[in-house]
């Protein structure tokens, strides 16, 4: 049984499909890719697994569980994360206080204050923002914001962590950091999804890939049979 | 059975063109500007305080009030924009952060526009007669002078809306309140639009006072009332919509008007209910967006 | 959030400081003059009520004008209840029934926008005043009600057990994983909801906090207006003064909302028969000169000048 997975998933802003009629599913322990234009309804589709919309159509299943009512905290307690496109780090308090609150709320279960604190230690050494951890959030990097998030959601200890770009507007080096991170956590055991526009890293570390369009899938596959695909060259050249 | 419907809707209509105004500077000011100023019912006092005190001064016609009032309020929204709540736009975080902050200043604005026409003027209550003989509709009696104040009410809303549908600083206002940073980098100096709009606004509140003088008594505690009636009429329409604010108005008029006709101690609390009921089924109202 | 050492010397000098302050406000009766100790009931009155608007408003952001709301319900049930049933029940009576109205209120309006909820909760003011007015005239006939009378050290007493609660309250919480949740959610309300945060839940329940003191110091408050009628009890004042005080005080810190209470609560005393105008135009002007200059309040900027006499850094949250 995929971990996570969609039917005919439709979501409406005002008149405009944002996301429509997409299947999905994403096994347990993989890296699923997802692509597409801008607009394509990427970050949309996170939206809907993450639970901060609600589809006008469709189903979305977690752990088999149908996730129809169920609030964005709920749906983290039961194990999904995800991070931003525009990073929604906590700016005013110091850094490790972001990662403590993920530590504190995140599981459904009651943690001690002196826990999440070692938890929140941990996990700034585990993407390597032990340094910072007295900053306040504000005073990171881009790309140093971006690694705060993602310690930020495996704090809350997910099962299915929803990647959006987090390597958007991140310099070689980094990108290298953040392939290497997201590799790193696949190897604990969390199934990934990520959505990228830096093609290298999506070739690179997916095992499958979803080409969103306009809001429909248009192509599933892996990286190969991705990049030969016809539809998908006449999308992004098209353009 | 048929007067009494006439009665009522053209009380309505009177007291909507009223309201329609009154919204419709606090709409510009919130809709472009995005300050919910909290103070604006104290810009509508001081037109109407300010009409009373030239008639009793000096014997002048309150419409000239219109022209004297309207210009200067305007030249102190202008100058409260520029120096306040544009200081205001920058030292603050975010979109979020200013409408609190700015709302906040207002609030301070209040108390001191209020207090300063307290000292001035004290706080009994004042009032002339000015057009007070009755006009007969249909059967039913109706004040000239409120007859004239929805005229002007009519008269500054359509004007109005042809500045902003055929001119092309209403087109800029229009884009502003749109998208601020795509009409800035069309050309169009949001700084001094911001402002503009700001200033027309208290315009308009300064004429609803100087129109709200000539039917009704003036005092310095007034503007509440008339704040919380614009907000409610801003809601009703669409928070950004200025049309909605001017259908609101006489939307609201006309309920008013009606739930006088049954039980006039609940007519405020009809409006409250109202507005609650917009804000927690529909609080985008009629046009917003 | 949590500061090495634990007890530093300089939390115990705060401690000592408190504690003496406590002893000596807990005495005053006995020495001191009937004015102090009505002066001093009303200045814990606008710390309960600073306070407890600074315990929601401050680290959501959410501004909230329904102070006087709760405060008017406080007023009403020491009015309705308050010659029937023992003193300490009023009061409890009075707290309850404000956190019950507000959790009411929280639950639907929480979720609406920044400026939606402010001008709701500055409605629902208004719609309590008109509705117990027109209740007072339809069903009872008479506008207003007397109030038993209690004599000044029961108030005094009682006021400051309750503001020693809401600060308590205040410290606890903000110390806790919830306070820091409650910034979370004022930063970043989203973020927070999607790390597990049941933004919801946490935003109803200390809004209702809040209120439970607010409607406490109505109901004792009361006591002291002989006659209260629904524009008494409903009184705008009790929403805006909070606001002012708070902002002026400073909210990143809990003895801002105090600080600026005191002072503000002193002036008022001291001008508020003689110079009434003078003294909310003064408030006007405070008001935005702190809105604008002073964003960490006064609090923040004292807090400003002993760091940089000091010369040494003090970690920020």
């Amino acid at each position: 049984m995929p971990i996570l997975e969609g039917q005919g998933v439709t979501k409406y802003f005002g008149g405009l499909a944002a996301v429509s009629n997409v299947d999905f599913h994403v096994e347990q322990g993989e890296i699923l890719g997802l692509i597409g234009p801008n607009g394509a309804g990427k970050t949309t589709l996170f939206g809907l697994i993450s639970a901060a919309h609600v589809p006008n159509r469709g189903v979305i299943k977690f752990k088999g569980e149908n996730i129809a009512g169920l609030k964005p905290y709920q749906i983290c307690r039961r194990g999904l994360a995800r991070t931003f496109q525009s990073v929604k780090i906590f700016p005013n308090m110091p850094v490790i206080n972001n990662v403590v609150l993920g530590a504190h709320f995140g599981s459904p279960m009651s943690v001690k204050s002196k826990q999440a604190a070692q938890e929140a230690a941990r996990l700034l050494d585990f993407v390597g923002l032990s340094e910072m951890a007295a900053e306040p959030a504000r005073d990171l990097t881009l790309a140093n914001q971006k690694l705060l998030e993602v310690a930020r959601a495996l704090a809350t200890k997910p099962e299915v962590l929803l990647l959006d770009e987090i390597m958007a507007g991140l310099n070689q080096t980094e990108i290298a950091q953040a392939m290497e991170l997201v590799t790193k956590m696949r190897a604990q055991g969390i199934t990934i999804v990520m959505v990228e526009h830096v093609m290298k890293a999506i070739m690179s570390i997916c095992d499958r890939i979803i080409v969103l369009h306009h809001g429909e899938k248009i192509a599933e596959g892996t990286p190969q049979e991705i990049v030969r695909s016809e539809t998908v060259i006449k999308v992004y050249l098209g353009e | 059975m048929l007067v009494t419907i006439l009665d009522i809707v053209i009380a309505g209509l009177l007291l909507g063109g009223l309201y329609a105004v009154i919204a419709m500077g606090l709409s510009l000011q919130y809709g472009v500007a995005r300050v919910l100023n909290i103070a604006h019912g104290e810009f509508i006092m001081l037109g109407g305080l300010t009409t009373w005190a030239l008639r009793a001064a000096f014997g002048i016609n309150p419409l000239w009030g219109l022209v004297v009032c309207g210009p200067a309020a305007f030249i102190l929204g202008f100058f409260l924009h520029r120096t306040l709540y544009k200081r205001l736009m920058v030292t603050s975080g975010s979109p979020g952060v200013f409408e609190g902050n700015s709302m906040l200043a207002s609030f301070g604005l209040l108390f001191i526009i209020q207090n300063l026409a307290l000292i001035g003027w004290r706080s009994d209550i004042k009032g002339y007669s000015y057009l007070a003989f009755p006009v007969n509709i249909g059967g039913a009696l109706f004040g000239a002078n409120r007859l004239v104040t929805l005229g002007f009410a009519l008269l500054i809303g359509i004007a109005f809306y042809i500045f902003l549908a055929r001119t092309r600083m209403g087109k800029a206002i229009r884009a502003a309140a749109q998208d601020p940073a795509t009409a800035g980098l069309m050309g169009v100096n949001i700084s001094f639009v911001l402002a503009l709009c700001f200033g027309l606004g208290a315009a308009m509140a300064a004429c609803a006072g100087m129109l709200i003088s000539m039917s009704y008594p003036v005092y310095t505690a007034m503007g509440m009332e008339y704040t919380v009636i614009a907000i409610i009429v801003v809601v009703l329409g669409g928070l950004g919509s200025i049309p909605g604010s001017f259908i609101g108005g006489f939307i609201l008029g006309l309920i008013g008007s009606l739930v006088t006709y049954f039980d006039s101690a609940l007519a405020l609390v009809a409006y409250y209910v109202i507005f609650t009921f917009l804000l927690l089924l529909k609080p985008t109202g009629l046009m917003g967006k | 959030m949590n500061r090495l050492p634990l007890v530093s010397r300089n939390s115990l000098i705060q401690g000592t400081i408190l504690l003496v302050g406590l002893v000596i406000l807990a005495t005053l009766p006995f020495y001191g003059s009937i004015y102090a100790t009505i002066l001093l009931s009303t200045v814990f009155m606008y710390i309960v009520l600073t306070l407890s608007w600074a315990i929601f408003s401050g680290p959501t952001g959410q501004i909230s004008l329904a102070t006087a709301a709760f405060f008017g319900i406080g007023i009403y049930v020491a009015a309705t209840l308050g010659k029937q049933l023992p003193l300490l029940v009023v009061i409890l009576t009075g707290g309850l029934a404000a956190a019950a109205m507000a959790w009411l209120v929280g639950s639907l309006t929480l979720r609406l926008k920044g400026v939606y909820f402010t001008i709701f909760t500055f409605g629902l003011l208004e719609l309590m005043k008109y509705l117990l007015l027109w209740f007072e005239v339809t069903f009872t006939g008479t506008r207003g009600r007397f109030v038993v009378v209690v004599d000044h050290s029961t108030i005094y007493y009682t006021m400051l057990t309750i503001v020693v609660l809401t600060l308590l309250t205040a410290y606890l919480l903000r110390r806790s994983k919830f306070g820091l949740a409650l910034q979370a959610i004022g930063e970043q309300e989203e973020a927070a909801e999607h790390i597990g945060i049941n933004v919801t839940l946490l935003k109803v329940s200390t809004f209702a906090i809040s209120a439970l003191f607010v409607g406490a110091a109505g109901a004792i408050m009361a006591t002291r207006w002989t006659y209260v009628d629904p524009y008494i009890a409903f009184n705008m004042n009790y929403s805006f003064t909070p606001v002012l005080m708070a902002i002026f005080g400073g909210l990143g810190q809990l003895g801002g909302p105090v600080l600026g209470a005191v002072i503000f609560a002193y002036l008022e005393q001291i001008l508020i028969t003689k110079f009434p105008y003078y003294y909310m135009l003064l408030f006007g002007i405070v008001m935005v000169i702190s809105v604008v200059y002073l964003p960490s309040g006064l609090a923040g900027l004292i807090q400003q000048w002993r760091s940089r006499a000091m010369g040494g850094k003090y970690a920020h949250s």
